[in-house]
C-alpha cells in the first residue's frame, strides 16, 4: 500500500512531460495532429494564403492616372488580358513554352535512353554529372554567357565565319519571324537558351521512366518480327510516354512563368512573366499583373489535368 | 440620438482633415528623429562605398545624426509604387512620376521658407511644373539632364544632326542601313521622343508639347514608333545591357543617358553623344516628401544638404547630370567644372522637354491621351501592333 502510494507521489511528481507524454499515447491521432499542424500551417498559410490574395487582387482595378488601387470588385482587369497587345504576349508565351517542350523531349529522348539503358559504371556518373552541372552554376550566368554566345560579334558568328558558314546564318536570319538581326535579338535565340536551360528536368523523368522499361520487352518485340522503328513506336515510348510528360510538365511550366530569359535575349515582346513583373513592379498595377499570374495558373491547371490522364505521376 | 451621433462623425472628420491640413506643411524644423530613407535611382545617394571619391552622405549623417538608408528604383512606375506602399520620407523623383505622387496625395507641400539655400537653385526650375502645382511646391530640384543621342563614331563619319536615324532607315556612312543597328529606350515615355521628332518635321500635326498630345497626334507618333520598330531589335531599359548591346551587338544609335557614354568611352568604345536639332527629351528630378513621412525634420536637413553642400557638384560628375545649382558648377565646392557642366548639357537647357506625365486635361490641348494608355500601346507597339 505504502508502495503504490509512492508510486503514484512519483508519477506526480515526474510533473507536466510526463503527463502529455501519457494523453499522446492514450490518443495517437492528437500526436498527428500537432505533427501536422506546423507543415499545414505553412502551406495554407505561406502558400494557399499569398495565392488566394494574389486571386483577389485581380478583381481589382487601378486608377491609371494616381497608380492607387480601387478596392472595388470588377472584373474589368479580366478583360484587359483581352486585349490584343495583352493576348499576344499570351499567346506568345504559350507558343514558346509549347515549341520549347517539343524540342526538349526531341533532344532529351535519346541523351535520356543512352544514359538509362547503355551508360553503364563511371561512365553513367558522368552522365549524371553532365545533365547535373547545368543546374548548379548560376542561371543568369548562364544566361549572359549564351548572349555573348549569340551576339552578333559574338562566339557563334565568329566559328561560323572560321568555317565560312557564315552566309548559312544570314540566311536563316533574314527568315520573318524567327529571324533577327543577330541570333541574341531573335526569337530563335530565346527559344535556344530556353531549351538549353530547362533540358534537365526533362532528361531526368525520361531516363527514370526508361530504365523502367524492361529489357526483355524490346527483345520480345525485335523476336516477333518488329523493326527497330516499330519497336520504337509501339513498345519504347509509349511505355516512356509517362516520363516524357512529366518532363513537359517541368519545361512547360517554367517557360509559362520565366521573366528573366527573354528580357535579357530576344526581341523585347513581353513575355507572361515579364507582363507580371512589370505591371506590379513598374507600373504598380497589382490587379492586372494578378490577372496575368492566373493565365498560367489556368493553363497548367488544364496541362495537369491531362499529364494526369496519361499517367504521367507514376514517372516522377 | 441619431442626430449627434451624425454630429460626432463629421466633427471628427473635419477635426482629422484639419489635423492634416495643418501637418500638410511644416512652419519649423525641430530636432533630427535621427533617421532618413530615400527612394533614389541607382548611383544618386553615394556614401563612398562604390567609390570612396564620391561620397555626400556621410557629411550628412554626423552633422544631423539623420542615418540615411536607400531604396533603389529602376523606373519611375516603380518609384510611384513604392510610394504607394509607404514606409520612405524622400523620393527623387523625375518628372514623370512627380503630377502622379501630387495627384495621388503620396507627397506633401514643401515649406521652402525652411530650406535656406532654395534661392541657389536654377530660376528656370524653381516653379517648374513638374514639382509646383497652383503655386504650392511639393519639392526641392535635385538633378536633371538631357536624354542624348549617343552613336558609335565609326559608323558616323560626322555626328548626326536629327534624330531621324532612330526612327527612319537610312544608310549610314560607313555604307550599312541603320536597321537593326539602332536602339530605343524601354519605357512608354518614349512615346514623347517620337512626338518631339514629329514637331520639327511634321509641324501641321500642331503638336506643342510632346507631353500634351491629342487622340491625332498621339495616333501618329505611335505609327512613327511601329516604323521605328522595324528598326530596332532591342528596346533598352537597363544601362548595363544597353552598354553591353553597343560593345557586341554591333549597335550605332541610341537614345541613351550621359551616364552610358561616360562609361562606354571610359571602356574606350568609340561612341560620342549629341543633342540633334530637334532637341531632344530630359528628365529632372525632384526630392519629394511623403505625406506620412516619419522623420520630416531629417528630411528637411536633407534638402537643405542636398542643395548647399558638396552633392550637387560631385553627383553631376558620377552620373553625367547637371546640377540644380549652377553656382555648383563653377564654385569648386566639388569635383565639377563650368566645362564638364555644359557637356552634361547645362548650355543646351532651353532645347530640353522634360519628363513629365501625360494627362487627360491638359493646357495646351482640349484633351490628350493620359499615361495608362501610353502604358498599354506601348506595350502594343513593341509586341508589333
Amino acid at each position: 500500500m505504502a508502495q503504490t502510494d509512492a508510486s503514484l507521489v512519483q508519477s506526480r511528481n515526474e510533473g507536466l512531460g510526463a503527463r502529455l507524454s501519457d494523453t499522446l499515447w492514450r490518443r495517437p491521432s492528437l500526436l498527428l495532429f500537432l505533427l501536422l499542424l506546423p507543415p499545414v500551417l505553412w502551406l495554407g498559410i505561406i502558400y494557399l494564403g499569398s495565392l488566394f490574395a494574389l486571386l483577389l487582387q485581380s478583381f481589382f482595378s487601378i486608377d491609371h492616372f494616381t497608380g492607387m488601387i480601387n478596392y472595388e470588385f470588377t472584373l474589368r482587369t479580366y478583360a484587359e488580358l483581352f486585349t490584343p497587345a495583352n493576348f499576344d504576349i499570351i499567346l506568345r508565351t504559350v507558343l514558346m513554352a509549347a515549341c520549347t517542350t517539343v524540342a526538349s523531349a526531341i533532344i532529351a529522348f535519346p541523351i535520356a535512353f543512352y544514359a538509362a539503358r547503355y551508360a553503364k559504371g563511371r561512365w553513367r556518373a558522368v552522365f549524371y554529372l553532365g545533365i547535373m552541372m547545368p543546374l548548379w552554376s548560376s542561371y543568369l550566368v548562364k544566361i549572359y554567357a549564351w548572349k555573348l554566345i549569340l551576339a552578333k560579334e559574338g562566339i557563334l558568328t565568329w566559328a561560323l565565319e572560321g568555317l565560312h558558314l557564315n552566309w548559312l546564318l544570314d540566311a536563316y536570319l533574314s527568315l520573318p519571324v524567327v529571324g533577327g538581326n543577330s541570333l541574341s535579338v531573335s526569337v530563335t535565340g530565346t527559344f535556344i537558351v530556353f531549351v538549353y536551360v530547362w533540358m534537365p528536368f526533362m532528361i531526368l523523368p525520361i531516363q527514370a521512366a526508361l530504365e523502367r522499361v524492361p529489357t526483355s520487352m524490346l527483345e520480345a518485340s525485335g523476336d516477333l518480327g518488329a523493326r527497330p522503328g516499330q519497336t520504337f513506336r509501339h513498345v519504347l515510348f509509349p511505355l516512356a510516354l509517362p516520363g516524357v510528360v512529366a518532363g513537359s510538365i517541368f519545361t512547360f511550366s517554367l517557360t509559362l512563368g520565366d521573366y528573366i530569359i527573354p528580357q535579357i535575349i530576344g526581341t523585347s515582346r513581353l513575355f507572361i512573366g515579364q507582363a507580371v513583373y512589370q505591371h506590379q513592379g513598374i507600373a504598380g498595377n497589382i490587379p492586372l499583373a494578378a490577372a496575368f499570374a492566373v493565365v498560367p495558373i489556368v493553363i497548367m491547371g488544364f496541362y495537369l489535368w491531362g499529364a494526369k490522364r496519361m499517367g504521367a505521376f507514376d514517372a516522377l | 440620438m441619431k442626430q449627434t451621433f451624425i454630429t460626432a462623425v463629421v466633427s471628427s472628420i473635419t477635426a482629422a482633415s484639419v489635423a492634416t491640413g495643418s501637418l500638410a506643411q511644416m512652419t519649423e524644423i525641430g530636432e533630427g528623429e535621427g533617421e532618413l530613407s530615400i527612394v533614389a535611382w541607382a548611383g544618386y545617394i553615394e556614401r563612398g562605398e562604390t567609390d570612396p571619391a564620391f561620397d555626400w552622405v556621410t557629411k550628412f549623417e554626423e552633422e544631423t545624426g539623420c542615418m540615411v538608408s536607400v531604396k533603389t528604383a529602376n523606373t519611375s512606375d516603380e518609384m510611384v509604387a513604392l510610394m504607394n506602399e509607404g514606409g520612405f520620407d524622400l523620393v527623387t523623383a523625375s518628372g514623370d512620376a512627380s503630377l502622379r505622387m501630387i495627384a495621388g496625395k503620396r507627397v506633401q507641400p514643401i515649406n521652402i521658407d525652411l530650406i535656406p539655400s532654395w534661392d541657389a537653385v536654377d530660376d528656370r526650375l524653381k516653379d517648374a511644373p513638374w514639382h509646383t502645382v497652383d503655386g504650392v511646391h511639393y519639392g526641392t530640384p535635385y538633378m536633371w539632364g538631357p536624354n542624348v543621342l549617343m552613336y558609335n563614331t565609326e559608323a558616323f563619319a560626322e555626328a548626326p544632326t536629327s534624330w531621324s536615324v532612330v526612327f527612319e532607315e537610312t544608310t549610314l556612312s560607313d555604307g550599312q542601313s541603320n536597321a537593326g543597328r539602332v536602339q530605343a529606350y524601354d519605357g512608354p515615355i518614349h512615346i514623347a521622343d517620337a512626338a518631339n521628332y514629329l514637331m520639327h518635321h511634321q509641324p501641321d500635326l500642331g503638336i506643342k508639347d510632346p507631353y500634351e498630345l491629342t487622340q491625332d497626334q498621339y495616333n501618329a507618333a505611335l505609327d512613327l514608333l511601329r516604323q521605328q520598330r522595324e528598326l530596332v531589335s532591342r528596346y533598352w531599359h537597363d544601362a548595363f545591357i544597353q552598354i553591353d548591346d553597343f560593345k557586341n551587338e554591333g549597335m550605332v544609335a541610341s537614345g541613351s543617358w550621359p551616364f552610358q557614354v561616360n562609361l562606354l568611352q571610359a571602356d574606350d568604345v568609340k561612341v560620342a553623344s549629341v543633342i540633334p536639332e530637334e532637341g531632344a527629351t530630359g528628365w529632372a528630378d525632384t526630392t519629394m516628401l511623403h505625406a506620412d513621412a516619419e522623420h520630416p525634420n531629417c528630411a528637411y536637413k536633407w534638402m537643405e544638404h542636398q542643395l548647399s553642400s558638396n552633392l550637387q557638384s560631385d553627383l553631376s560628375v558620377w552620373f553625367g547630370a547637371v546640377p540644380s545649382v549652377p553656382s555648383a558648377c563653377t564654385d569648386g565646392r566639388g569635383m565639377q567644372t563650368q566645362e564638364g557642366c555644359d557637356a552634361n548639357g547645362l548650355a543646351q537647357f532651353d532645347q530640353i522637354k522634360f519628363w513629365k506625365t501625360p494627362v487627360a486635361q491638359c493646357e495646351s490641348q482640349d484633351e490628350c491621351v493620359p499615361y495608362y494608355r501610353w502604358v498599354s500601346d506601348y506595350i502594343g507597339v513593341i509586341g508589333g501592333r
